[in-house]
């Protein structure tokens, strides 16, 4: 923040970049969406509760992704951490939510402290390679550990209590979507911090020029280990958000396919904008569920083509179609 | 002793045809990673292809098991070059996030176009009568099968050293590999070549896949269940090296086997354990380099 005594130019540039982390109107926009979804679509809550949640999950893809440059294809590893930390909790008599969602979200920043710790000194192919490594392992894991998990059959008689012991979680998807919108919120308002803060200015340094990085003395690899354990963190609380709204855990938690299209929601949006998330999972989600009354095998089909084309064509998302079209019209030539 | 014995040698020999198959479907993959620089994921879709090639000309047209397998060789390497053309080539020297997010694309168009052309379930492999049943060598019995497929295996990768190490296509590879600029300027003309070590490499993946449709069985995810395995080869082996990947698609082929065999209620587990260690150990792979 600017001081009186700073001298009047210094002041003027701190002032600016105070501002530039200022809430700006038009990032209401997609809260203001989403309480007019409530009121217009009734019928599909039970729907948007799931979009919610994963939207959480592709906003923490993105602070890895986007922000500090770590191509994961694992990314279900902490997803499914958390998914299973909370139905496991719901399904031996601790179905309190919030203190559910805490866990979820302690028990996979762990690990994602603990493996981030081993495979973030690698990078390129290899890396990518020990993200999927680690998820496989974890699937592997809750596929064999019957006894706790389930294994195959998926977990079986979760009991999530109401919230707060007042809001019991309604067939309609009312109370879960609320739930869901209000967590996503908070942790939005947590990334929105990081991700403005001198550190998240330092990842988009890590993302932009490691060598440049390694030179001026920052310490890149402690640096990356922190924004993947928070963001490892994050993707368990909407796992564990899933797990509470659905009553159910099953093996695919941990898929490559759940690792494969949240990267491709994600990409739909555009990376590293925080935006992101919010607009392409709902477009992912919505376009899936319609389609899937049609023509449910060959959706794979059809997004795969479609993320072809776009990488080819369209890069940069909706949000970087949609900052293509301003310029031209800004700029009339 | 006379178990133990029998067990250690059951685990070498099945350890070692899957080790053949990992190799043949992963050395395209190490090769391409090291010339190119692209993160190919889509990789085991060759292989993938490969094993419905030759499956279907077996089993619906009662091809012969050797027309079968060149004829489904020679439709991926055509595919390959289709592809290579149209997209592959764009994405060279391209950021590595539009590589991956490209090649899932493909692996997500697979896995659909196969369910829609030969339904979900896996394909059988019919063997024909010469290469069924047991095989006496030595003391023992071994499945003919999978003889034949260490011994194709082994036939295979001598010839690919040898060709890599003595030929004038070999000593450009590997030129490429070491500094690509300096190859181009020297004359190599590196878009060919890139083009047909693309094809070459899918070809060999579709030998894998075909080989090995009893091991890696054809069904329409073949491309994303193993893609794990294609890529722990490649990395545990350093990109870019061609007796990298050997090496470790033994290491990987053998304790598989040995830890499946060991403790199968641990599955997977240690295979995936072991890989991170040995990473820890050299980030760049066994035979890569810094």
């Amino acid at each position: 923040m600017a001081q009186p005594s700073d001298p009047p130019e210094q002041r003027a540039a701190l002032d600016a970049f105070a501002r530039r982390h200022r809430l700006r109107p038009v990032e209401a926009l997609p809260w203001l969406a989403m309480i007019a979804a409530y009121f217009v679509f009734p019928d599909y809550l039970a729907l948007g509760a799931q979009i919610l949640a994963t939207i959480l999950f592709g906003l923490s893809l993105d602070l890895v992704l986007g922000y500090a440059g770590i191509i994961t294809l694992g990314h279900a590893a902490f997803f499914g951490t958390g998914a299973y930390t909370a139905g496991v909790l719901a399904a031996h008599h601790w179905g309190e939510p919030i203190s559910g969602l805490v866990a979820a979200g302690l028990a996979a920043g762990l690990v994602g402290f603990a493996t981030g710790a081993v495979i973030l000194r690698t990078s390129g192919l290899t890396l990518l390679m020990q993200t999927l490594v680690v998820a496989a392992m974890l699937s592997e894991l809750a596929n064999k550990a019957t006894s706790v998990t389930g294994g195959a059959d998926g977990l079986q008689g979760m009991d999530v209590w109401p919230i707060f012991g007042t809001f019991r979680f309604d067939l309609f998807g009312r109370v879960a979507y609320i739930y869901c919108a209000l967590v996503l919120l908070i942790c939005w308002l947590a990334v929105r911090a990081v991700v403005y803060s001198p550190f998240g200015r330092s990842l988009t340094g890590i993302r932009e020029n490691v060598l440049r990085m390694h030179a001026i003395g920052a310490p890149v690899r402690r640096r990356k280990l922190v924004v993947y354990t928070i963001s490892a963190a994050l993707a368990g609380v909407s796992g564990a958000l899933i797990a509470q709204t659905a009553q159910f855990v099953g093996l695919g938690v941990y898929s490559l396919q759940q690792s494969g299209t949240i990267l491709i929601m994600l990409i739909i949006g555009g990376i590293g904008q925080l935006y992101g998330a919010f607009i392409g999972v709902p477009l992912y989600m919505i376009a899936q569920d319609r389609f899937s009354e049609i023509d449910p095998v060959y959706w794979y089909f059809w997004i795969g083509l479609f993320m072809i084309v776009m990488v080819i064509f369209a890069r940069g998302g909706v949000i970087g179609l949609g900052e293509r079209i301003l310029r031209r019209i800004r700029k009339p030539s | 002793m006379e178990d133990f014995l029998s067990a250690a040698i059951s685990i070498a020999f099945h350890g070692l045809a899957l080790a053949m198959v990992l190799y043949l479907i992963s050395v395209g993959l190490s090769v391409t990673m090291g010339l190119m620089g692209f993160v190919n994921l889509a990789h085991g879709a060759f292989a993938m292809a490969g094993g419905y090639a030759f499956t279907t000309l077996m089993n619906r047209y009662n091809v012969p098991f050797p027309l079968a397998l060149i004829a489904a060789v020679i439709i991926v390497v055509a595919i390959s070059i289709v592809l290579e053309r149209l997209l592959y080539r764009r994405l060279y020297g391209g950021n590595e996030l539009d590589q991956v997010l490209m090649t899932i694309g493909l692996i997500f168009m697979t896995v659909g176009a196969a369910t829609y052309v030969w339904g979900p379930v896996a394909q059988p492999m019919r063997l024909p009568a010469a290469l069924s049943g047991q095989i006496h060598i030595g003391t023992r019995d071994f499945p003919t099968y999978r003889s034949f497929m260490i011994l194709c295996g082994m036939v295979l990768v001598t010839g690919l050293w040898l060709g890599l190490e003595r030929t004038r296509f070999g000593a450009q590879v590997r030129a490429a590999v070491d500094n690509l600029r300096m190859a181009q300027s020297i004359g190599i003309n590196t878009t060919r070549l890139f083009a047909l070590t693309f094809a070459l490499g899918s070809g060999l993946a579709a030998l894998g896949g075909a080989l090995g449709a009893d091991f890696l069985q054809i069904q329409p995810g073949y491309a994303l269940d193993n893609l794990v395995y294609f890529l722990i080869v490649v990395a545990v082996g350093g990109l870019g090296s061609i007796r990298g990947p050997f090496v470790a698609a033994l290491l990987v082929g053998i304790s598989d086997t040995a830890f499946k065999y060991i403790a199968p209620e641990l599955g997977a587990f240690f295979i995936y354990a072991l890989t991170m260690a040995l990473l820890l150990w050299r980030p760049h792979g066994l035979f890569g380099r810094a």
